[in-house]
C-alpha cells in the first residue's frame, strides 16, 4: 500500500494528451525485468572510442603505456568552436594499450579512433579525484554545477548522447518552466530504466531537484508507461514530500518515449516542426541521464558506467547490469549466461531503432541501452528489414500513414525517395521522421521504410556538406582569379610607374643641362650634328661615285670571260 | 476638345510613367545576370573545365545563355543535371556514358611527396590554391580545399600527382539505398497478430 500525496492525486485525474499514432510491438520486458540490477565486473580489457555521440572526438590526454586510475579524465572534449564532445574517463584502473582504431557501434561496422585500457582488477581510485563530492549543491554557483556536469562527461542516456551541459546551459537562457522526465521506456525488450527507477528512484529524485535548482524551472513532470508498475510505485514513494515534482503513468504505446511525443502525452502541447522544447518552456531529459547527474555531483563520480539491458532468446539469463564504458558485448553475453543457438543477430538498442552490429568483440558507448542478442525470427515480429520474405510492392493501403506518430505521409516519402527525388521527401518534412520504425512494423509489403528514411537523410545532409564546399571552393577559385588580377594590375602598374620614373630622370637630366646654359654642351651637340652630317654627305658621294664608274670585280669577271672565249678559240 | 483632353492626359499619364520606369530601371538595375548566378550556385564549383568552359561560371553563363547543354558537367553527376533541369524548366537529359562514375567517392589529389621537384606548375594550374609550396621545396594539397578537378595532373612533370578517393569514414558513411527486391509473388495475406491484441 502507497499513501499518495495531494500533487499525485491531481496526477491520477490529470488530462493526457495523444499522438497520432503509435503501435503495440511484442514488448517482452518481463524477459529481463525481474532479476535486480548486477554489476557486470570488470573485463580485461576496455575500448573507449574517442567519439560516443554524434559530433567531434574528444581528445585523448594519455600517453600508451600511461598507468589510469578509475576515474580519471582521459580524453577531454574538444574545445573547438562548435564542436559537439564529452569528457571521457577511465572506467577502471589499469594501463593504456594504445590509442588506435577498433570497431566501434555504429551501423557502418567501420572501425574509429579508441583509448584501449588494459585493465589490472584493482579497481583503484585516484588519489587525487577530478570530481570531488559536493554536499550542498544549493550553495555553489550555478556555473560551477554545470562546470560539473560537463567534468564529468555526462551526455543524455536515452539514446542519441548529447552532451547534457551543452543542453542545460542552452536552456538557462530560455526561460524552462517545465522540466520533462523520460521514463517511458517505450522500445521492446529494454528495461534499464525500468530497473533503474525501482532501486534508484531516490538518487533519480536527487539529480531530478539538481537539474530544475539548475534550470530554475517550476514543475517537474515524469512520465512512465503503465506496463512498468512497481517503477511507478517507487517512484510515487520517492516523490511522497515533493510538491513540485509529479511522477504520471501514461498509457503503454510505441513509441510514447519519443521526445516530442512525450511532451504532446504529458502536457498537450505539440513542439513545432522544427522546433526545440525550450520554446514552449520544456526540457526534456532521460531518467538515467538524471541518475549520472546525481551521481556526479553527490558522490562526484563521472559518467564511466552505465544500466544496460541484456536480452532475447539469444541469451540464457536476460537480465539489466551496471556496465563500465567500454566493455565488450561478448563479455555481457557471458555475464548473461552465454548466448544460445538462437542468437543470430546482435543489436544495439530495440529492435525498432537499433541497429544490428556484424561483431560482438565491439565496446558498450556511454549511449548503448541494450544489447539485443535474438533469433531472425523473434526480430521479424518487430522489424521487417529483418525480415527473409522478400519485399512486395506498396499497395497504397495507407496504414502507415494512420500509425505515424510524426504525423507524415510515409507511403509518399517513401514513393520519392525510391525515385530519388529527395526534395519532394523534404518538401514531405522528412526531418521531421523520428526513424521509430511503425511505418516499417504495420506495412503488410514488409517494406523497410526506415532504411529509405535514414538513407534519404544522410544523403540530403551529404548534399548539403557538398553545397558548402562547393560556395567555399566557388569563394576560393573567385578569389584566386582576384589575386591575379590584382596581381597583373599591381604588376602594371609597378612597370608604369618605372617608366615615368625614369622618363622624368632623363627630363630631369635635360633640363639641368638647359638650366646651367652649358654651351659647350650645345655646341658639342651641334657639332656632332654637323659630323653626322659630314659623315651622311661622304656616304652619299662614295654611293654617287660607285655607280658612275663599274665596279673592279665586275670588269675582271668580264675579262675573264673573254679570255676563256678567246682561249676556246684557240683549242 | 472632349477628344483632345483625353489625348492630353493619356500623353500626360504615359510621359509620368515612362519617367518612373525610366528611373527605375536605372535605380534598380540589376548587375549580372540572376539567371547565371542561380545555375553557378548549382554546379559543384570544381573549376574543372571538363564541360569545355574555362571554369564553373563560365559555364553557367553559357548555360543562361542556352548556348551549352545541361549534362556536360561530370563531377556534379546526374544530381547537378537533374536540378539544372528542375531549375530552367527543361527536360533531363542523359549524361554522357564516359561520365558516370563507378564509385560517388570524391576524390582528392595527393602528391607523392618523394617524387615531388618543387617546380609549382601544380600551384600554378589549382583553381582553388588548394596547393601550398615554394620553388625548389616540396608541395602538399590541403586536403579539405581539394575540389578532386585534376587539372594539377598534366602539367606535373615527374608525374607525382595521384588521385585519391576519400576514405569511408563514419563522418562520410552513408546508409545504402534499400534495393528494391520486389517479385512478383501471388500476395499472401498477413495477420498481424500484435494489433489484434
Amino acid at each position: 500500500m502507497i499513501t499518495l500525496n495531494p500533487s499525485n492525486k491531481i496526477a491520477e485525474t490529470r488530462k493526457l494528451g495523444t499522438f497520432h499514432g503509435g503501435v503495440h510491438p511484442p514488448f517482452h520486458k518481463d524477459d529481463s525485468n525481474k532479476p535486480a540490477i548486477k554489476f557486470a565486473g570488470i573485463p580485461k580489457q576496455l575500448v573507449l572510442p574517442l567519439r560516443q555521440q554524434l559530433g567531434s572526438d574528444a581528445e585523448p590526454c594519455v600517453t600508451v603505456g600511461e598507468n589510469v586510475y578509475k576515474g580519471q579524465l582521459i580524453a577531454h572534449l574538444n574545445h573547438h568552436e562548435g564542436a559537439l564532445s564529452a569528457n571521457i574517463h577511465a572506467p577502471t584502473s589499469g594501463t593504456v594499450s594504445a590509442i588506435s582504431d577498433h570497431a566501434i557501434p555504429h551501423p557502418s561496422g567501420l572501425q574509429a579512433n579508441c583509448i584501449i585500457i588494459d585493465t589490472d582488477g584493482k579497481d583503484e581510485l585516484s588519489p587525487e579525484l577530478p570530481c570531488k563530492p559536493i554536499g550542498d549543491y544549493k550553495t555553489i554557483p550555478q556555473n560551477n554545477l554545470l562546470e560539473r556536469i560537463q567534468q564529468a562527461g555526462i551526455v543524455g542516456l536515452g539514446g542519441a548522447a548529447f552532451p547534457t551541459a551543452v543542453k542545460l546551459a542552452g536552456s538557462q537562457n530560455s526561460k524552462i518552466k517545465t522540466l520533462i522526465i523520460n521514463g517511458a521506456e517505450c522500445e521492446p525488450y529494454i528495461t534499464c530504466d525500468d530497473r533503474l527507477m525501482r532501486e534508484k528512484s531516490a538518487e533519480i529524485i536527487s539529480g531530478i531537484k539538481i537539474v530544475l535548482h539548475l534550470i530554475n524551472a517550476e514543475e517537474c513532470l515524469i512520465g512512465i508507461e503503465d506496463n512498468k508498475p512497481e517503477a511507478i510505485e517507487a517512484m510515487r514513494l520517492a516523490t511522497v514530500n515533493e510538491t513540485h515534482i509529479e511522477v504520471i503513468s501514461i498509457p503503454t504505446i510505441y513509441p510514447s518515449g519519443g521526445e516530442k511525443q512525450l511532451i504532446k502525452i504529458l502536457t498537450g502541447k505539440e513542439v513545432p516542426s522544427g522546433g526545440l522544447p525550450s520554446e514552449l518552456g520544456l526540457l526534456s531529459q532521460n531518467v538515467a541521464t538524471a541518475f549520472s547527474i546525481y551521481q556526479a555531483v553527490i558522490e562526484g563520480q563521472p559518467l564511466i558506467s552505465r544500466i544496460i539491458t541484456v536480452t532475447g532468446n539469444g541469451v540464457l539469463h536476460p537480465q539489466n547490469f551496471e556496465v563500465l564504458i567500454g566493455t565488450s558485448f561478448a563479455y555481457l553475453a557471458e555475464q548473461a549466461g552465454g548466448t544460445t543457438k538462437m542468437a543470430d543477430h546482435l543489436i544495439m538498442g530495440g529492435p525498432m531503432m537499433g541497429f544490428a552490429l556484424e561483431d560482438d568483440n565491439i565496446p558498450i558507448v556511454k549511449a548503448t541501452n541494450c544489447a539485443l542478442f535474438t533469433s531472425s525470427t523473434a526480430l521479424r515480429e518487430s522489424n521487417p528489414a529483418f525480415s527473409s520474405q522478400a519485399t512486395m510492392p506498396c499497395i497504397r493501403c495507407g496504414k502507415c500513414m494512420d500509425v505515424c506518430p510524426a504525423n507524415l505521409l510515409p507511403q509518399q516519402l517513401y514513393w520519392h525517395i525510391r525515385a530519388k527525388d529527395l526534395e519532394k521527401a523534404q518538401q514531405h518534412n522528412l526531418k521531421d521522421c523520428i526513424d521509430c520504425g511503425c511505418c516499417s512494423y504495420v506495412c503488410p509489403s514488409h517494406i523497410p521504410l526506415v532504411d529509405y528514411y535514414r538513407f534519404a537523410k544522410i544523403e540530403l545532409r551529404e548534399q548539403r556538406i557538398a553545397q558548402e564546399k562547393a560556395d567555399i571552393s566557388r569563394e576560393r577559385h573567385e578569389f584566386l582569379l582576384y589575386r591575379k588580377e590584382r596581381d597583373k594590375r599591381e604588376r602594371d602598374e609597378k612597370r608604369a610607374a618605372h617608366k615615368a620614373q625614369l622618363q622624368a630622370k632623363k627630363a630631369a637630366l635635360a633640363k639641368k643641362k638647359a638650366e646651367s646654359g652649358d654651351t659647350t654642351e650645345t655646341a658639342k651637340d651641334t657639332s656632332k650634328a654637323d659630323a653626322i652630317k659630314a659623315a651622311v654627305a661622304r656616304a652619299k658621294e662614295k654611293k654617287v661615285a660607285r655607280e658612275k664608274e663599274p665596279p673592279k670585280g665586275s670588269e675582271r669577271k668580264r675579262s675573264a670571260v673573254r679570255k676563256n672565249n678567246k682561249k676556246d678559240n684557240e683549242s | 476638345m472632349t477628344i483632345l483632353t483625353a489625348v492630353l492626359i493619356l500623353v500626360g499619364l504615359s510621359t509620368v510613367f515612362g519617367l518612373i520606369l525610366g528611373y527605375a530601371s536605372v535605380r534598380f538595375k540589376v548587375d549580372g545576370d540572376p539567371l547565371a548566378d542561380k545555375v553557378d550556385s548549382l554546379l559543384p564549383q570544381t573549376q574543372c573545365g571538363q564541360c569545355t568552359f574555362p571554369g564553373c561560371r563560365p559555364y553557367a553563363e553559357a548555360i543562361a545563355k542556352g548556348e551549352a547543354p545541361i549534362n556536360q558537367c561530370p563531377p556534379g553527376g546526374e544530381t547537378t543535371m537533374l536540378a539544372l533541369a528542375d531549375l530552367l524548366d527543361v527536360e533531363p537529359l542523359a549524361l554522357n556514358e564516359e561520365d558516370i562514375k563507378e564509385s560517388d567517392m570524391p576524390e582528392v589529389a595527393i602528391i607523392v611527396e618523394e617524387d615531388c621537384i618543387g617546380c609549382t606548375l601544380c600551384i600554378q594550374a589549382c583553381p582553388v590554391d588548394a596547393i601550398v609550396g615554394a620553388a625548389k621545396m616540396m608541395h602538399t594539397v590541403i586536403e579539405s580545399e581539394c575540389t578532386g578537378c585534376e587539372l594539377c595532373l598534366p602539367p606535373c612533370p615527374v608525374d607525382c600527382i595521384i588521385m585519391k578517393p576519400l576514405d569511408t569514414t563514419i563522418d562520410n558513411w552513408k546508409w545504402k539505398q534499400p534495393v528494391a527486391t520486389e517479385k512478383t509473388y501471388p500476395i499472401i495475406p498477413i495477420a498481424l497478430e500484435s494489433e489484434a491484441k
